[in-house]
């Protein structure tokens, strides 16, 4: 699969608030399909959905050899989505904290100059 | 405010940014040379060499950045569609690759920016329409699904906890 296919994947599993949570719940520790349902008040089958998106899209794996075959957190899948668009945005937010400082300066030149003239 | 960046639609990245400054001040950071090479200066460690712009619809510009470092070069230029001050900027964006590898972009994104303010405080709406979802995706490094918004601080949380 390509990187960008993945990241698609990746981004599609992460736009569901639901699965969102699942993620969240897992970052505290692995849980099984019936420990997970529980705080959802999702049926079985319904959490059994959204994991597999999860689970096709890199984001939580599976322990088949447990007998409750829990379901862990893939932290590393989840950093790779995350960091592009975080860098993206990091760009800007580092040009506009520098435009921030900018204007404030921009701001202040004005009035001292009044005062000088006072 | 942080910086938020989202994708309204699958050829679309908006970013939104609030000022402490009036229009007029956040419209001329963005539209005198002077200042623009000031602060659009991307990472640590670039500097922009070349910011030269006609502002009013029809004028041309073209901003080059360069890496202090390794002397690696890359651009946008363009031109000016629609220049309404202090509210609304409408440009073309073509990417010049320089000698950072890459294609150079066949068809201009469209970028919009929107000024507005409300009590002292300039609310900055920048809009990248570009040709194709491809296009976006090369552009933004990689691909997207469709106006999506991650909650970051949230995912943040996930990795403090799950580290």
């Amino acid at each position: 699969m390509q990187a960008t296919e993945r990241l698609d994947l990746t981004f599609a599993a992460l736009a569901d608030p639901t699965r969102r949570a699942i993620l969240a719940r897992l970052a505290t520790g692995e849980a099984s399909v019936q420990e997970l349902a529980e705080p959802f008040e999702m049926s079985q089958p319904a959490i059994s959905k959204h994991l597999k998106v999860l689970e096709r899209a890199g984001l939580i794996s599976v322990d088949i050899d447990a007998q409750r075959r829990p379901r862990r957190l893939e932290v590393k899948r989840l950093e790779e989505a995350v960091v592009w668009i975080e860098r993206y945005r990091e760009i800007f937010e580092q040009n506009y904290q520098r435009l921030d400082a900018l204007l404030e300066d921009l701001q202040a030149k004005p009035a001292k100059r009044k005062k000088k003239k006072d | 405010m942080p910086t938020e960046v989202t994708q309204p639609s699958d050829r679309e990245v908006r970013v939104v940014r609030t000022f402490k400054a009036p229009r007029q001040l956040v419209w001329d950071a963005h539209t005198k040379p002077e200042l623009v090479s000031k602060w659009m200066l991307g990472p640590p460690g670039w500097t922009m060499p070349v910011c030269e712009m006609d502002v009013r619809a029809g004028g041309a510009y073209r901003w080059r950045w360069r890496s202090e470092e390794g002397g690696k070069e890359f651009g946008f230029f363009g031109k000016f569609i629609e220049v309404n001050e202090p509210s609304k900027i409408v440009h073309e964006e073509n990417f010049d690759p320089g000698d950072m590898g890459g294609p150079m972009s066949s068809e201009p994104a469209i970028i919009t920016t929107l000024y507005e303010e409300a009590n002292g405080i300039t609310t900055l709406t920048l809009t990248m329409l570009f040709a194709s979802k491809e296009i976006r995706d090369a552009a933004v490094s990689t691909g997207m699904t469709d106006g999506m918004e991650i909650g970051y601080a949230r995912l943040d949380e996930m990795f403090k906890q799950a580290a």
